[in-house]
């Protein structure tokens, strides 16, 4: 019994040992500098420390431009300096939200702001519809037993891994109307050329193509966790009382998905609100202004036309959606917990 | 265990610290006093041969101490070789100047006046720069005329609305600068088209051509050597404004305001759109654009394009990926009931009051701007250059004499409206709302009226913020 419970000797190989060694040093080195301190400040408050750096980076690249862009919002002039950008209270916001008729972007005093506004509405309604519903099937389709479901797997997550500048540039090269791929097959098997780039409806239909096929992976991965995470019993369970595929995925797959699908659908929200650089490349917001989204209408504004509290106010607007689709989450999440 | 870590650590950390500090260099205050300022003291001795040191006799007198040489910073872009010309143009200046070196920061197009808006608004401006945007700094250029050897014949050199544009509000006399280049806005033909179509170019035939004559002749050859496309023009307002002045639109009012909508605005317009409704033009130039500049070289390059309304700044570009595979030449600016004229453009060397070193500064433009060192680098870059006499003289370029030429000729027919357009500090605006406004015309969102009415509120609402 007592030769039983002895600890085996673990196996170290020489490959494991040599890389573990010099963090092994740097640990020990750690410990002259750390050690001295928590003495010093306590343990209570060495967490203070370690959160420091980020903290610090946060503060200078993220809370402080924020700060500034909120006090841009609020000023105007074609200077970058504070001291020179004189304060105009709400003029920038109240320019960019008045209109004559709300669902007609002419009438608009920056109609290119409420374009931008309804182009994002649009390409988010279509995208994050495609994206949840194709995501969702693609990890029903790759839980099941199927054959070379790992290689699968890591295709569908493959275009994850690539810049959405390359995903663009590689679009771009296949969609072009007069050198393109797709355009070229398309003369070969004896059809016309579309101008897919260069026809409002095209354009926006590839860019939500493009971007749902860019990021599908990364939410069927989280959608795939969640159905593995379903225990295998409440399939038993609703076999044995004689629920069908379909029954069993109503009432056992979905309602367990759920907390995971609130998590898609808002990380997709706002991942498609923000969608900038791909289209950015892809279409520059063209043809005319059919895929020039919020954000893009902000970059254009500020650094293009030089009109930085305009574009900073556009972004408060921006930030205010944001805001409530994360408030939207949180308190959704909550109420699932709760439930 | 714990010891032999923390010696190892601390030799590893004396190592780092050992190979990360810079290598050892005489401080200066270490040279002797009484050593003259030999060139291998400068802080790039090979680009200086020895044969430039300064010989004993010039060096300072001992008493005196060896004054330390002056860096001027020179922010530039590149179009095509001018930086390469420019580096060694320099590097001549810096040889016959041992007290002066240059360093040249080359950034992207595209960056450089929001790089240098924000260098300028932080008191850290280069000495130097080369930009277009010549209105965006006016009020921070340095005026170079008390440290000018003979400032009014220097001045006499240039012409004088582009000197104007460098100045601010009442300043009719201050000398910020020059351009290096004069660019002219104008049409290109792909002559190799014409000879296979059988018809003959309308310039050869007939000094005035209009715009119609050249889009009928250009479809006609579009149609018999089946070639994508007759006609196209860069997707910008500057573009625009040739044609349009030709049919007679006015922009500037006489209270200095702006008038958008004129028979030869519209008239303008409508062949442009109409191009695109007839498909004789690259859908990808005005319709794809997006929200930028877009230029329709490619097409011309590859030959799938007849007249191509561009300007001079493409013929360095024409004459290394064309060559000989066609025969292309650059033709008059077309006519319109009020004439014919291009735009003038160029890119301009701007000097920054908040330079520490006026003196050097003023030096080194007097000696960029000589007749022979700007002839050397216009020729060496294909470039017209900006100085009236030489552009008065001529320049023997190695190649592309015939569009140089052409252009060069263009430059005396540019209407005054041409210039005051050019130069105006609204201009950018202008620019960019014709170029969206068009493009949504193109492609059916909004209607020519709607165009119209937005670039004019859009015009009125700059024009009362500038009168603030």
């Amino acid at each position: 019994m007592k030769n039983e419970e002895a600890p085996r000797p673990q196996p170290v190989t020489l490959s494991s040992d040599l890389l573990l060694r010099p963090f092994t040093w740097l640990l020990g080195l750690a410990d002259y500098i750390l050690l001295p301190l928590q003495k010093l400040i306590g343990p209570q408050r060495m967490a203070y420390f370690f959160v420091l750096p980020n903290l610090l980076i946060f503060g200078i690249f993220i809370l402080l431009p924020m700060i500034l862009n909120f006090y841009y919002g609020f000023t105007s002039g074609n200077s970058i300096l504070l001291e020179n950008r004189p304060f105009v209270g709400t003029t920038n916001l109240e320019r960019l939200l008045t209109c004559a008729d709300y669902l007609n972007p002419k009438t608009c005093s920056e109609d290119l702001f409420w374009r931008g506004a309804f182009n994002t509405a649009t390409f988010v309604v279509g995208q994050v519809t495609a994206m949840i519903l194709l995501s969702l099937v693609t990890a029903l389709a790759l839980n099941r037993p199927v054959v070379g479901r790992g290689f699968f797997r890591a295709m569908f997550f493959y275009p994850v891994l690539l810049s959405p500048v390359v995903v663009a540039l590689i679009w771009k090269w296949i969609l072009q109307y007069q050198y393109g791929l797709l355009n070229a097959i398309l003369v070969a098997v004896g059809l016309q050329k579309i101008p897919f780039l260069l026809e409002a409806g095209w354009a926006q239909f590839w860019v939500i193509a493009i971007s749902v096929w860019s990021q599908m992976g990364f939410f069927t991965l989280i959608l795939l966790a969640g159905l593995q995470a379903i225990p295998k019993e409440m399939y038993e369970a609703a076999s044995m009382d004689g629920a069908n595929k379909w029954q069993s995925f109503r009432a056992v797959t979905f309602p367990l998905l759920m907390p995971t699908m609130t998590v898609v659908l808002v990380l997709a929200l706002i991942r498609a609100v923000q969608v900038f650089d791909q289209v950015f490349v892809l279409t520059n917001g063209g043809p005319g202004t059919a895929t020039l989204y919020i954000v893009q209408y902000i970059y254009r504004t500020g650094f293009e036309f030089r009109n930085y509290g305009m574009a900073a106010a556009a972004s408060l607007v921006l930030a205010i959606v944001l805001l409530v689709l994360t408030v939207g989450q949180l308190v959704l999440s909550r109420r699932q917990e709760a439930a | 265990m714990k010891k032999i870590v923390f010696v190892i650590a601390l030799t590893a950390l004396a190592l780092v610290a050992l190979a990360c500090a810079p290598a050892p260099t005489p401080a200066p205050t270490a040279a002797p006093p009484t050593a003259a300022p030999k060139p291998t003291e400068a802080p790039k001795p090979t680009a200086v041969p020895p044969t430039a040191a300064p010989k004993p006799t010039e060096a300072p007198k001992p008493t005196t101490a060896p004054a330390a040489a002056v860096e001027l910073r020179m922010m530039w872009y590149n179009d095509g070789n001018e930086g390469e010309v420019m580096r060694a143009l320099l590097d001549r200046f810096e040889k016959e100047n041992p007290g002066i070196k240059v360093k040249i920061d080359t950034v992207a197009y595209k960056d450089l006046h929001n790089i240098l808006q924000t260098q300028v608004e932080a008191g850290t401006a280069p000495d130097l720069a080369r930009v277009t945007d010549v209105a965006r700094f006016a009020g921070k250029y340095l005026d170079m005329r008390k440290y000018m050897t003979n400032p009014d014949s220097w001045a006499k050199d240039w012409a004088p609305q582009v000197l104007q544009s460098f100045r601010k509000g009442d300043d009719k006399t201050g000398l910020y600068g020059f351009p290096t280049q004069f660019t002219v806005t104008g049409p290109f033909v792909n002559r190799t088209l014409f000879a296979q179509a059988g018809i003959p170019v309308p310039s050869d035939t007939k000094k005035d051509v209009t715009w119609e004559e050249w889009v009928d002749a250009a479809k006609k050859v579009a149609a018999a050597t089946k070639t994508p496309y007759a006609v196209a023009i860069d997707r910008t307002g500057h573009r625009f404004w040739g044609p349009s002045l030709s049919k007679c639109a006015t922009y500037i009012t006489p209270e200095n305001t702006f008038k958008v909508d004129t028979p030869g605005f519209r008239d303008t317009a409508n062949m442009i759109i109409g191009w695109h409704k007839d498909k004789i033009t690259p859908l990808e130039v005005w319709a794809g654009g997006g929200g930028g500049y877009a230029a329709a070289n490619e097409f011309f390059v590859n030959g799938q394009l007849v007249f191509y309304m561009s300007g001079s700044w493409q013929i360095g570009q024409f004459d290394k990926l064309i060559g000989k595979k066609f025969d292309w030449a650059a033709v008059p600016n077309p006519s319109g009931k009020c004439g014919s004229t291009g735009m003038p453009g160029g890119a301009l060397l701007v000097t920054f009051a908040s330079t520490k070193h006026p003196k050097e500064v003023t030096k080194l433009v007097e000696y960029l701007s000589s007749d022979a060192i700007l002839e050397e680098f216009s020729a060496k870059t294909l470039f017209i250059p900006g100085k009236l006499t030489l552009a008065k003289k001529g320049i023997q370029y190695p190649s592309s004499n015939q569009p140089l030429n052409v252009f060069l000729a263009e430059i005396a027919k540019l209407m005054p409206e041409a210039y005051a357009l050019q130069y105006h500090p609204l201009t950018f605006v202008l620019n960019t709302e014709i170029r969206d406004r068009l493009s949504q015309v193109i492609v059916g969102e909004i209607t020519l009226d709607e165009a119209i009415q937005k670039i004019q509120t859009k015009m009125d609402e700059e024009v009362a913020k500038a009168k603030k």
